[in-house]
């Protein structure tokens, strides 16, 4: 077997909300915070979910491969917003691969991701395996201070492999260190000096030994260890057990990410793989119900895929805006005046017969002028001969546009406002009218050069259902 | 090739409600209000309508669908009403309609009612609402100042206007309406205005501040249309005739193509273009004696001045600030005080413009009258959103010329 890793995307979101900020508001209460009060976290905008941040991380890794490679895409996430409805399928959709592909959702446990990952590289197959987390915590508690937003991908397969699976290990106890019933918000954790001594120390440890002695590796041979734990002190604890180096232990990225849930272990390997050099082995250990551990060897194709995906890490913004973040978590019931009233209801005949233009943001070519459009339509809009049916797909999500004409409108309802949108151009041909998302002001005017990104539209939250669509974004430097 | 509607339809009353937050009625009785009027002028009984025509732009709140609710409320003798929507144009609509059946011969005596009732919203501003499924997946829902604003943004940029200029020009705008409109004893807004108050109100989408937007009103008004022979075997004199009325449709050119660079209404040009045509007018500038125009916004308003071809294309902000469109400049725009403080219940705008035109015209609009008899007077109306939208040209003058 010569399976690995092909490819890797990560998308963090670009508001670092400030931990003194929620300290701040929240001390009067829990003054016990101040202790974890330093740092930020990453926070996703309101018009963004697992399905929407697992496109993004998707689409990084996917820059400059065949997407009708893929055979199987999955998304590992505890907080996926459709119980019934592919949360995989909704980014296949969204990531344009072959309606023949294979999807699947993973779920139920912090290990979603790496248990998917870890399937798929001994499958062999080439498997787009998504991961994302948003989850919510209860105001003024610890996971307030430590839950960060993100979203991390990971193309496997074989032939110009990054990394290079050497092997696995993985084992199941229904440990409950914490735990969130089906429906309910809000994670129940236990104590943590509990789930240190007997989950992580225990569990965590002893698999990660057995992984070891399995492959025959000596853990001093292990150069980067990647060991999920969201706790200081703990990785560098379960590395010395195991007999790697403490130098070897990844940075958890507690201070500037946060705790990204079933991302994490995905986030961090990511990471790693940005600051290794090939024919270095990488161990990759995660944590839920039992643990799975990992264990790869980097190639000299790496340096290629790290270089293509630097350009996508962006600097962060500092954002000091705690009830923003509330509000949008569902938090704090802001009065959203009347005009946040328009229903949204979701013809699903409609979505079924746009789901290209509308998930896929495919608009068309005109075969007789060469004119693009969108969105498709009939009839061509520079039609000359009158005969219909000449649009040929034609895809607009991966291609820059600049804007041609923009507000910051105060008026209609934004869940963060203003709300900014505009004509755009897209390089190549083509436009629309979009809405424009993670906008500072100052940042977008006439000639602005924008990229288009997957969002939330509209919540229909009488009947529990969310649009998306596709907003244009700023392009920041590096990307273009 | 067409003949036109010139000088074969003549205007035999017109009526206008009060405009304003009417908490007193609702859109039934705005109708009754407008139509008494009307009918008295035109000094005909009812029973001799032929057919009507109602104009109403957002029918879920103000009226409920058809033109039953015309017919109910103004207790019409059995004849058909038909409902027009067509965004912001719907009341020039509605006069169209009625024009252009007794043009054809079809009805000697027709009616052409345009209402809106649009403060049992219960915020400012228009209501939103949805515009059909595909739409509403791929729209952006935002809100008619921020559809207008982005004309400014364009325009600014590709005549390279420096911001405060712009801005200065579009506040002038709006205090050349108020000055208007507190002449206007069916005005929405009566109160005066000065530059500072302009530019320094609240934004409301970048760059239009609240006194670049529009009131938002309940009123109605209408036209009773007929032949010139029939107004004159009725016994009227100085007859006002329709010289023009073109109406046109956006097909998607604008949002869809790259041609378009944002700045300017192509609508309004073509419009423009085919009713000066209509009309035998020649020299627009030179011509028009009066023009109400959609001034939904005051960079509407500003650019439409380019769009009917009477300020050069990137120039109209300097006619603006040289009062070339105040009361009594050389082509006053909105001496009615205009959408901007006359007000803009939706259905009912295109008619109120006509319905100033037509005092004007008859020497009959108090202290806002022009002293030179007008002859051409165009009203415009602008519905939907720049890159998207339906735009009428419509114009009337003395019967004859």
């Amino acid at each position: 077997m010569n399976s690995g890793i092909l490819s890797y995307g990560l998308y963090i979101p670009r508001r670092r909300l400030q931990r003194s900020s929620i300290y701040e508001a929240n001390s009067w209460y829990a003054p016990g915070l101040g202790g974890l009060a330093k740092g930020e976290k990453a926070i996703s905008n309101w018009d963004e979910d697992a399905v929407t941040m697992a496109v993004e991380a998707g689409r990084y890794c996917m820059d400059g491969i065949d997407r009708d490679s893929i055979e199987s895409v999955s998304l590992a996430s505890t907080t996926l917003p459709f119980a019934d409805r592919s949360n995989a399928g909704i980014a296949k959709e969204a990531l344009n691969l072959s309606d023949n592909v294979m999807s699947s959702d993973r779920t139920g446990s912090l290990r979603a991701a790496t248990s998917s990952l870890m399937q798929s590289l001994q499958n062999g197959a080439t498997d787009l395996c998504l991961a994302a987390d948003r989850r919510k915590s209860k105001v003024a508690s610890t996971q307030e201070m430590n839950y960060g937003d993100a979203s991390a991908a990971f193309l496997t397969g074989s032939g110009n492999v990054i990394a290079r699976y050497i092997g696995g290990y993985s084992n199941t106890i229904d440990f409950v260190d914490h735990y969130r019933e089906t429906g309910s918000d809000f994670d129940y954790a236990w104590e943590a000096r509990f789930v240190r001594d007997e989950g992580y120390q225990k569990i965590l440890g002893s698999t990660i030994k057995s992984a070891l002695a399995k492959l025959e590796i000596p853990g001093n041979a292990i150069d980067h260890a990647v060991i999920a734990v969201p706790v200081k002190g703990v990785p560098q604890k379960l590395a010395a057990v195991a007999g790697m180096a403490v130098e070897a232990v990844a940075d958890s990225q507690m201070a500037t990410i946060g705790d990204t849930g079933v991302c994490h272990p995905l986030l961090m390997l990511a990471m790693t793989l940005q600051k290794a050099k090939p024919g270095q082995k990488v161990l990759l250990a995660s944590f839920g119900q039992g643990a799975d551990v990992m264990v790869f060897e980097t190639t000299e194709h790496l340096e290629t895929i790290n270089q293509r995906q630097s350009k996508f890490m962006l600097p962060g913004l500092k954002d000091t805006n705690y009830s923003r973040y509330l509000f949008h978590r569902g938090l704090l019931d802001i009065d959203k005046g009347m005009r946040a009233e328009l229903d949204e209801k979701q013809p699903g005949t409609s979505l079924a017969r746009d789901r290209k233009t509308v998930l896929g943001l495919i608009g068309g070519k005109c075969s007789e002028t060469g004119v693009v459009q969108f969105p498709k339509t009939d009839l061509a809009v520079n039609t000359v001969s009158r005969a219909s049916g000449t649009l040929e797909d034609y895809p607009f999500a991966d291609r820059l546009a600049k804007v041609l004409s923009i507000t910051a409108d105060r008026l209609a309802y934004s869940p963060d406002p203003p709300s900014y949108y505009g004509m755009i151009d897209f390089e190549g041909g083509g436009r629309m009218v979009a809405e424009f998302a993670d906008i500072e002001e100052g940042e977008a005017d006439v000639g602005k050069q924008m990229r288009m990104v997957f969002r939330i539209k509209a919540f229909d939250e009488l009947r529990g259902f969310r649009k998306y669509f596709w907003k244009a974004i700023p392009v920041q430097r590096g990307e273009s | 090739m067409a003949s036109g509607i010139k000088d074969k339809v003549a205007i035999l009353g017109m009526g206008c409600a009060r405009f304003g937050e009417r908490w007193d009625t609702d859109a039934d009785g705005l109708m009754v209000e407008a139509f008494e009027e009307a009918i008295a002028d035109a000094g005909i009984e009812v029973s001799q309508l032929d057919a009507a025509w109602l104009g109403v732009g957002f029918d879920a709140q103000s009226t409920g669908p058809s033109g039953i609710p015309a017919a109910v409320a103004l207790r019409l003798p059995d004849i058909g009403v038909t409902k027009v929507e067509n965004y912001c144009a719907s009341g020039t609509e509605s006069l169209r309609g009625a024009v252009y059946a007794v043009a054809s011969g079809a009805a000697d005596i027709a009616l052409a009612m345009g209402v809106e009732k649009l403060k049992d919203t219960g915020y400012g501003g228009l209501p939103t609402r949805t515009r059909g499924s595909r739409w509403d997946m791929i729209g952006v829902t935002g809100s008619a100042p921020g559809n207008f604003a982005q004309l400014a943004s364009a325009y600014g940029a590709k005549h390279g206007i420096d911001r405060s200029d712009l801005k200065r020009a579009m506040a002038h705008v709006s205090v050349k309406s108020h000055a208007n409109g507190a002449k206007n004893p069916k005005a929405h807004l009566r109160n005066l205005i000065d530059i500072d108050k302009a530019l320094n109100a609240p934004m409301i989408a970048e760059p239009l501040g609240l006194f670049d937007c529009c009131g938002v009103s309940d009123g109605a008004a209408c036209a009773i249309v007929t032949t010139p022979e029939i107004a004159k075997s009725l016994g009227k004199t100085d007859i006002v005739a329709i010289k023009a009325m073109q109406v046109v449709s956006s097909n998607g050119w604008e949002m869809q193509s790259n041609q378009w660079d944002g700045s300017y209404l192509h609508t309004t040009r073509v419009a423009a273009t085919k009713a000066y045509k209509e009309a035998g007018i020649t020299d627009p500038r030179g011509q028009l004696s009066l023009t109400e125009v959609h001034d939904c916004f005051s960079i509407t308003e500003l650019i439409t001045m380019e769009d009917l071809f009477i300020s050069k294309e990137g120039q109209g902000w300097k006619d603006v600030l040289n009062g070339l469109f105040d009361a009594d400049g050389k082509v006053p725009c909105q001496i009615d005080g205009g959408l901007k403080c006359f007000g803009h219940p939706i259905g009912a705008s295109g008619l109120r413009m006509v319905y100033e035109n037509y005092l004007q015209l008859l020497g009959r609009a108090g202290e806002r009258q022009r002293k030179d008899p007008p002859t051409f007077c165009l009203s415009h109306n602008l519905g939907g959103m720049p890159s998207q939208n339906v735009s009428s040209v419509s114009i009337i003058g003395p019967l004859g010329i």
